[in-house]
């Protein structure tokens, strides 16, 4: 029957539009960077730091408490200069992530990166570091060894540096524990990371007392790298070809060198001082432009 | 169609907070006038309870108290003049559900008249000029969005314009969710004054209040030259319910109250309500006293400009003795 065939040709039409919508709206498109951003295969702060720098001597310790494998850092060469670099590292294979508790760094961590920070002060050396965690470890020993503390105190030592530092999200930007590593003079992301106050599970978790809702709270949180451009939260997005980092690392590597060399460079400029009011301008102005009345007191 | 979507951070954490603050506000039926004690149980009358500072004349556990009793409790009566308490959110991130976030906070003014999560002014105590920032847990959990994060910075400047301390009281659920990484970019803000503060030695002191936990936590609640709290606040980064759920155990007893926080090295001083004021004196006193006592640079580049009611001090010798008498001279408060 004729009308029969309509019928499963208007299914077929309808399907496609749902098909085309879902494809096409901006919620779908927020839980695709985030699902990227958390790729299995997705390249790690190690990656990056074996492919842009020809040397890499690690340090490690707080030499208050322990050595966090969450963060790592060193000593590193880039175009024929020392410099200190430090990121979140998730771990690859089961054994690893579980060694480095999947970049969730306890308060040791942040401290063993405060004390690399300071070296690298003491020596005039810049500072990159590279952003992917799903947050501070939410653990008891966190809590007793004062993770607020480990946090605070590093944004205070980033924010208070007398050397040019700059900042790289290559993945997941979880909340407080990622900010941490993030008060940079500069602030550069990855097409496809994202850079959010809370994880998208949470937030849903939250506001629709479901954690499934992922989606549409990814969404809301207006958390990609766009959204973050637009306000001005982060410098500049690094391309990353279709189909994301882990298919295209050398290509996204090149990317970023560029950027990292050029933005070095306008940062070395500039004296100390001058640094510091930019970093402080820069932090202070966020989000002044988004409140009303500003101008009547 | 967009799903819009809004809510407080901190409401699953703690629902018997939200309860204790409409009984502040507004006690209804058969309690009228008096509710029981949430730790105790003992019935108490809002005129005594009130009185007391919110806190249970029984056992001394302490209630939520709003900014504006916390104004009324601490400073030099008639002395508190407040600004930015104009500013409003232009809702950047165009957040919403079931109301959006900016029906969210026009309700939860005309519900609770507070505007903001905090209220900053200038005021004295005990004749001291100081500079104020109080926050207030009825306005979306105290939590730290763009105009938290603004009045902060403008308190600081003040503070360093003026040469006043800065005191902040703290409740606060984290960063706000609705203004999304704008918010947590405010840890960030905020870090950068108290950097200008410390450059400036600007006496700051944070005291913490029932719950301090995230963002607000981790940032400038926890980077005062003196961290106070009051007994039994909650004082942690992450909350109980979520480290419980990460690591599947129960958490000992009293886990991230100020005790707990206090025996780990986290905090100064644990101070009761009734005492606040008294002890907020001794470590502006204290503090300004020792920047009074600052050692500046002798010939030949010698800039001795005098700090506020400051002298110009020659030599370690006479530090010490300037700031030891300073010291001795406040006689003996608190605990
Ligand atoms: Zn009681």
């Amino acid at each position: 029957m004729p009308g029969v065939h309509l019928d499963g040709m208007v299914a077929k039409i309808y399907k496609q539009i749902r098909e085309l919508l879902s494809r096409t709206s901006p919620q779908k498109e927020a839980w695709r960077t985030v699902k990227l951003a958390r790729h299995p295969k997705r390249p790690q702060t190690l990656d990056y730091i074996e492919k842009l720098f020809p040397r890499f001597n690690e340090l490690k310790g707080d030499r208050r408490y322990g050595e966090d494998p969450a963060i790592v850092g060193g000593f590193a060469e880039f175009e024929h200069r020392t410099i200190m670099a430090i990121g979140h590292q998730k771990g690859k294979d089961t054994k690893d992530k579980i060694f480095r508790n999947f970049g969730m760094p306890n308060p040791e961590g942040y401290r063993k990166a405060v004390r690399l920070m300071r070296v690298a002060e003491r020596y005039g050396l810049p500072i990159v570091t590279f952003i992917d965690t799903p947050g501070a470890y939410p653990g008891l020993e966190a809590e007793e060894r004062g993770q607020g503390e480990a946090i605070a105190y590093c944004l205070g030592t980033m924010a208070s540096l007398n050397v040019p530092t700059v900042a790289v999200l290559i993945g997941e930007g979880g909340s407080g524990g990622a900010l941490a590593l993030g008060l940079a003079d500069r602030v550069l992301m990855l097409r496809n990371a994202f850079y959010s106050v809370i994880s998208p599970e949470g937030c849903a978790a939250i506001l629709w007392k479901d954690a499934k809702q992922a989606t549409l709270a990814a969404e809301a949180l207006k958390l990609t790298s766009e959204d973050l451009l637009r306000f001005r939260v982060i410098d500049e997005i690094i391309d990353e070809p279709r189909g994301g980092a882990h298919k295209h690392l050398d290509q996204v590597v090149r990317n970023l060198s560029g950027a990292l060399s050029r933005h070095l460079q306008e940062l070395e400029v500039l004296s100390t001082a001058e640094l510091k009011k930019q970093r402080f301008a820069k932090y202070e102005n966020m989000g002044r432009e988004y409140i009303n009345g500003l101008e009547e007191s | 169609m967009e799903q819009r979507i809004t809510v407080e951070i901190t409401k699953r954490d703690k629902p018997e907070l939200k309860k204790e603050e409409k009984q502040d506000r507004a006690p209804s039926g058969v309690s009228s006038n008096a509710i029981s004690c949430t730790k105790c149980g003992t019935p108490i009358d809002l005129k005594d309870l009130e009185k007391n500072w919110f806190c249970c004349p029984q056992c001394d556990f302490h209630m939520p108290l709003s900014a504006r009793k916390r104004i009324e409790l601490l400073v030099d009566p008639g002395s508190f003049s407040e600004f930015g308490e104009k500013w409003t959110s232009t809702d950047p991130l165009n957040f919403f559900d079931l109301k959006s976030y900016q029906d969210r906070i026009n309700d939860i003014r005309a519900e609770t008249g507070v505007k903001e999560a905090m209220i900053c002014g200038r005021a004295t105590i005990s004749d001291h000029p100081v500079v104020l920032c109080f926050m207030d847990f009825a306005f979306m959990g105290g939590s730290m969005g763009c105009v938290v994060g603004e009045k902060f910075v403008r308190a600081v400047d003040i503070a360093i314009e003026e040469r006043r301390p800065l005191i902040v009281f703290t409740t606060s659920g984290g960063a706000r969710m609705q203004e999304g990484i704008l918010s947590l970019m405010q840890m960030a803000k905020t870090t950068c004054a108290v950097q200008r503060l410390e450059t400036e030695k600007i006496p700051y002191i944070s005291v913490l209040a029932n719950p301090t936990t995230g963002g607000v936590l981790a940032s400038f609640a926890l980077q005062a030259d003196v961290i106070l709290a009051e007994p039994e606040a909650l004082i942690c980064f992450t909350g109980p319910r979520v480290i419980k759920q990460t690591i599947g155990k129960e958490l000992p007893e009293g886990f991230g109250k100020a005790e707990f926080c206090l025996s780990h090295g986290q905090l100064d001083m644990i101070v009761s309500r009734k005492e606040l004021r008294k002890v907020l004196t001794l470590y502006i006193d204290l503090l300004e006293g020792a920047v009074q006592c600052e050692y500046e640079e002798p010939e030949p580049a010698f800039r001795g400009l005098p700090k506020r009611g400051g002298k110009i001090i020659r030599g370690i010798r006479e530090i010490k003795k300037v700031a030891f008498d300073a010291w001795r001279s406040l006689g003996r408060h608190g605990s």
